[in-house]
């Protein structure tokens, strides 16, 4: 995986106060970590070090364990996300109908690798194991529409959609 | 009441073909029809035919229509609901006759189904307790709380045979017992596994969306048995449908009293909370969710101390998954000895297959266990379409293995499936046509257990990155014979040192198509040819002269100008210039290009 665009931190006071709310109601359950993470990213979009530095004061935990949980799993992002999202699944099912194809070909069209977001912050784009769409197969999804028996020649089409 | 129903698929097939738009539509339509006092539309989980999607059946006729566009609902509204003329040319051809129209259970795709787990699923309004309840829902746990014993409870599940539907197989009754004996009282745990992170596996899925209730109810039962008040859901975030229906269903049964304190005034307690899972496959390792739900890095634990003595927080926990727990009200309703009549010697009941890959009907099946992977493949399956050649079946996911043609009359069971070298796993089964290269597959999902890797124990964390780097090797043609014996020699060793089921399972894949597959292998390695036509560093790009018109269309598109030739003159590929993308193929009108 290439280099990664780096955005400065833009968090708001709103933002934060959300934040703020959700660990103050989390914080004294058992094992609230990882669900205190899902609603800061579902309130940033991702999880920069600010973030991750503002629970870990506020929850009384090793930034490093944060850190830790963070990195581990695959849904939390380190870094932001375009406007649309575009996630290709290489599950078996969609990856024996040729959607690593259907990878390769948004690849090229949009000049990024998967984990990365264009320029203009506009794409994004990811692969991911199997959204359950397997009747489907080959399946994209950008942001919520999802796109399935798709061949290579209709990607071009579907991207333009989104201009 | 209501003349006529009308249900639709709201599963995540059909919802991706855009099911949320007919089913809005739909209701629009009938309201400007006047229709709505008489005819009801549902929103149901799924059918099982997610190939067809998105689907609609009309009630009582049962009438099934496939593959419904927005175009078709006023049509329909008016001909068959308002006029009572069913549509046959929207309807599901397979449920044609000449006769009139048959129903759904008579058609090729579910006659050979025997439906358990999934008995609910497609029929009932999955967001409403009622419908739940109007099915026979919630009596097991009646009975249980207040006609049965724990030990009663767990003698029933023990008798009855039901195994582990998560992959592992072992004895669900036998785990329940440890979880209850190994520590007399104090605070126990039931969770369940529907972290389905198996690629191509949706059953839990369909069951958690179609009929969310039961599993409510079986850990409730569950924790009757063990002694536990307590229950987790380790649910997939993947899953929005699957959480918000299970939200709904979790908010409803409080409301009735059937979780929460003193359920059916016995004095028992139990409530449940969802835990999101973040996307990682080895959380489906019982330690590894365990870890997780505690709010940590999900890597797993070594075993013993096993979780029935000290699982979750420490405390003794039992671990199902989805469909273990959606088969339990049903034994518990019909008893044990209905339960155990079904199946194969050492595997009882039913099992539910994803079918997905190079077959007709992608979707969801559950079929009594015993029946024959051909069954599976041709009648219900209805074959491999374009008129292809089966290669093989892939079960088990990453873990698993793939089964050739060889073994398609094998009786499909736990013990059978171990014994050709895959495993029934959580029930995904791919399906491979000649135009799949094994050895590519088996770096798909090498590539996928790199991916994967907690990272935790050595022989998973770097033994998985070498022999993808073989596999990768192999795909490129430069590999050598020996190189063939060391990646056997590097499976075996990881199968034997890796801590968790992810790491022992990894090398499955290359196993298994080493054993049924190895010339594909040795014509990778000695001829450096892909027989199946995918490895890109193996073809070669060829023009046939004799079908080229001379049209220049594919020189036009080649990205990297490797097509010479003069107008109306046979073109020429310059296979030192091709990047082998195949752009070519896909213009040439004449079927004049072929890779080799």
């Amino acid at each position: 995986m290439g280099s990664k665009t780096t955005v400065p931190f833009q968090g708001t006071k709103e933002q934060e106060e959300q934040l703020l709310a959700v660990i103050a109601e989390l914080k004294d359950g058992k094992g609230s970590l990882m669900p205190i993470l899902q609603k800061a990213q579902d309130i940033y979009g991702y999880l920069p070090i600010e973030v991750q530095t503002m629970i870990a004061d506020n929850c009384g935990i090793p930034l490093e364990k944060v850190y830790g949980v963070a990195t581990f799993y695959s849904q939390f992002s380190l870094y932001p996300k375009g406007k649309y999202k575009i996630s290709v699944c290489l599950g078996t099912a969609c990856y024996v109908k040729g959607s690593g194809d259907i990878y390769a070909k948004l690849q090229q069209l949009l000049g990024i690798e998967g984990g990365q977001c264009t320029a203009d912050g506009k794409f994004s784009l990811d692969a991911c194991r199997c959204i359950g769409a397997c009747g489907l197969a080959p399946v994209m999804t950008i942001n919520d529409d999802v796109y399935g028996r798709l061949t290579v020649d209709e990607i071009a089409g579907v991207l333009a959609k989104y201009e | 009441m209501y003349r006529s129903h009308v249900l639709v698929c709201g599963g995540t097939g059909c919802t991706s073909s855009g099911s949320l738009e007919i089913f809005d539509l739909l209701k629009k339509e009938i309201a400007k029809n006047g229709l709505a006092d008489e005819v009801s539309v549902v929103q149901t989980g799924c059918h099982g035919l997610c190939a067809l999607g998105p689907i609609m059946i009309v009630y009582p006729e049962a009438t099934f229509y496939s593959m419904v566009k927005p175009e078709y609902i006023p049509e329909i509204v008016s001909e068959h609901l308002l006029k009572g003329r069913i549509v046959t040319k929207y309807v599901y051809q397979d449920t044609v006759t000449n006769e009139g129209i048959k129903p759904l259970i008579d058609t090729d795709f579910y006659k050979k189904q025997h439906r358990i787990a999934l008995r609910n699923c497609g029929v009932i309004n999955p967001e409403n307790i009622e419908e739940y309840i109007g099915t026979r829902g919630y009596e097991a746990l009646g009975k249980v709380l207040t006609e049965m014993t724990p030990d009663d409870v767990i003698k029933c599940i023990l008798d009855s045979g039901l195994r582990g539907r998560g992959g592992g197989g072992f004895p669900t009754g036998r785990k329940w017992q440890l979880a209850k004996d190994l520590v007399k009282g104090g605070q126990k745990y039931v969770c369940c596994n529907a972290d389905e992170g198996d690629p191509g596996a949706f059953m839990d899925r369909s069951v958690l969306e179609g009929d969310p209730h039961v599993v409510l109810e079986a850990m409730a039962i569950a924790g009757y048995a063990i002694g536990a008040n307590q229950g987790y859901i380790y649910v997939r975030a993947e899953y929005p449908i699957a959480v918000d229906r299970l939200n709904i269903a979790i908010k409803q049964a409080r409301e009735y009293g059937l979780l929460g304190k003193n359920i059916f005034d016995t004095g028992f307690d139990f409530d449940i909370d969802l835990r999101l899972g973040a996307g990682a496959f080895v959380c489906g390792e019982e330690t590894a969710l365990m870890t997780s739900i505690e709010g940590n890095r999900g890597e797993p634990r070594p075993r013993p101390p096993f979780p029935a003595e000290k699982g979750l927080f420490e405390k003794p926990t039992i671990l199902n998954n989805v469909e273990t727990y959606a088969n339990i009200p049903q034994i518990i309703l019909n008893g044990a000895d209905w339960f155990a009549s079904m199946g194969t010697e050492k595997s009882k009941g039913t099992k539910v297959f994803a079918l997905g890959g190079k077959i007709k009907n992608t979707g969801l099946v559950e079929i009594p266990m015993g029946t024959t992977l051909r069954e599976v493949v041709e009648d219900i399956g209805g074959g491999i379409p374009n008129g292809k050649k089966f290669k093989a079946a892939q079960t088990g996911g990453p873990s698993g293995g793939c089964i050739p043609a060889e073994h398609f009359d094998v009786p499909i069971d736990y013990d059978n499936l171990i014994a050709i070298g895959s495993m029934m796993g959580s029930g995904g089964l791919i399906v491979m046509d000649e135009d799949n290269c094994m050895v590519d597959i088996a770096k798909f999902f090498l590539e996928f257990t790199v991916d994967e890797s907690c990272g935790k124990c050595t022989p998973c964390r770097i033994g998985t990155k070498r022999l993808y780097e073989m596999l990768d090797k192999i795909t490129k043609g430069q590999a050598t014979l020996e190189d063939l014996d060391k990646l056997e020699e590097l499976c075996y060793y990881i199968k034997d040192n890796s801590l968790c089921g992810l790491g022992q399972t990894a090398p499955n894949p290359v196993l298994s198509t080493l054993r049924y597959f190895k010339d594909e292998y040795i014509a990778h390695v000695v001829e450096k040819r892909c027989p199946a036509g995918v490895c890109k560093d193996l073809l070669s790009f060829v023009i046939d002269p004799d079908k080229c018109k001379g049209c220049t269309l594919c020189a036009r598109q080649c990205p990297a100008s490797a097509i010479s030739g003069t107008v109306k003159e046979p073109h020429v590929i310059n296979t030192d210039k091709c990047v082998k993308c195949g752009a070519c193929i896909e213009k040439c009108k004449f079927g004049a290009i072929s890779k080799k």
